[in-house]
């Protein structure tokens, strides 16, 4: 049984469920934190390190996406030092990785493209990494380009989660971390996978994409995650 | 009193944001009148002048030429901007970057011509080992990304700049997106 918690975000007296995370409860009283590897309908994983949040009587920054709420806790989600913070994570995000927005399927559609906007980020401090990255396009419908992977995970969890198939998993560690379709083997002659294109739909970048989508060009949106993870719980 | 100098300079892009520069329209009427276009791909000048107050930089630095020309800009320039993508990311031209410049020449003069292959080497600058963002090499004042910026934003930078404001001020007004 969850219990009611009080506490402050940004001085704001707030309730929440013992069992909520900080993230849960700001959104609920329109307090707005920037998230990249969340989304609504998939476990939380806290990989992009966006909604880092100060909470009071700690030297550490938490990911407010996977820190859950404690009586009295007082929560900071805006500072110099958090919007420093998650600029300079955006930053690292782009640096990794071969990231050229201009030729991006994703381009204009992007949600680290347009992170990197709202923190004003205009060029690298940093020096980028230009790592020669694999591009799988053998699958008959779909494409995985790890040029623009940012390793958020929520392919692996809306397969595994939602469609159940767990056909994507990471290999590797740091900066060599890869997705991987069944235990490394190419896409197109996976054994799990359905071809269902969750992962392509809830892609945050231009990593995964229908074959046949040109630069610049909108997908569709998905509102319909929320929707299809409570058909699933009636299912169960 | 004599008006601001202003230069631009062409390195590795594809001239996409000098023609943006142009699509300004009659405002480039207003520039023309606010400053000395002394320098670029639209001037008949040969060496770059001493004492350029504004520079618009388009491309990254891929060849020893455009580490010679970038040098002579920055001493010469009072504030630099980085103009477009590919001077503030590397963009397109640093997509050799991953198989580096021997695997690039090796395709493009040795593998698909159909008769006369060969590496030029006479008459052209050398490649550098990795095409690199203008601030990798050189300081630079102003960050105007876009790919290209448009006409608008190129304008309002400019502007700012020819009227004495803040480089950093400038570089905040005219903050936009990658891409």
């Amino acid at each position: 049984m969850s219990e009611v918690r009080t506490l402050q975000i940004d001085g704001k007296d707030v309730a929440a469920r013992s069992d909520e995370t900080i993230l849960c409860a700001a959104e609920e009283n329109e307090i707005h934190i920037p998230t990249l590897c969340h989304l609504e309908g998939l476990s939380d994983v806290g990989a992009c390190r966006l909604c880092v949040v100060e909470v009071e009587g700690t030297p550490k920054l938490m990911a407010a996406c996977t820190t859950t709420v404690e009586e009295g806790m007082k929560v900071t989600t805006t500072s110099e030092r958090l919007v420093a913070y998650r600029r300079r994570a955006i930053e690292m995000l782009f640096v990794e990785r071969n990231h050229i927005c201009a030729v991006c399927v994703a381009n204009n559609n992007c949600e680290l493209q347009a992170h990197a906007r709202n923190v004003g980020l205009d060029h690298f401090e940093l020096p980028l990494m230009h790592p020669a990255l694999p591009v799988d396009a053998s699958h008959e419908r779909f494409v995985m380009d790890h040029n623009r992977c940012i390793l958020c995970t929520r392919c692996v969890r809306v397969c595994d989660e939602v469609e159940q198939a767990h056909t994507w998993d990471v290999a590797g560690r740091g900066t060599g971390a890869r997705i991987v379709s069944d235990l490394g083997m190419p896409w197109g002659s996976s054994t799990t996978c359905t071809s269902c294109g969750k992962c392509v739909q809830v892609c945050p970048t231009g990593a995964l994409f229908e074959k046949g989508r040109s630069i610049s060009e909108p997908k569709a949106r998905r509102p319909y995650l929320p929707y299809l993870v409570r058909v699933k719980e009636r299912e169960r | 009193m004599s008006k601001p100098k202003l230069a631009t300079i062409w390195l590795d892009g594809c001239s996409g944001c000098h023609m943006s520069f142009l699509d300004m329209d009659e405002l480039i009427l207003e520039v023309a009148e606010r400053a000395d276009l002394v320098y670029g791909p639209l001037v008949d000048a040969k060496e770059f002048p001493e004492g350029v107050d504004v520079t618009l930089v388009e491309g990254a630095v891929g060849s020893s030429e455009d580490l010679r020309k970038v040098r002579e800009v920055r001493e010469r320039t009072r504030v630099l901007v980085a103009f477009g993508d590919c001077a503030v990311t590397g963009n397109v031209p640093s997509l050799r970057n991953p198989i580096g410049p021997r695997a690039v020449l090796e395709t493009v003069y040795l593998e698909k011509p159909t008769h006369n292959a060969q590496i030029p080497s006479q008459l052209v600058p050398e490649l550098l080992e990795e095409d690199l963002p203008v601030h990798a090499w050189v300081p630079v004042d102003v960050y105007l990304t876009g790919c290209p910026p448009s006409a608008a934003r190129i304008y309002e930078c400019v502007k700012r700049l020819l009227d004495g404001e803040a480089p950093e001020t400038v570089s905040e007004a005219v903050a936009w997106k990658f891409g």
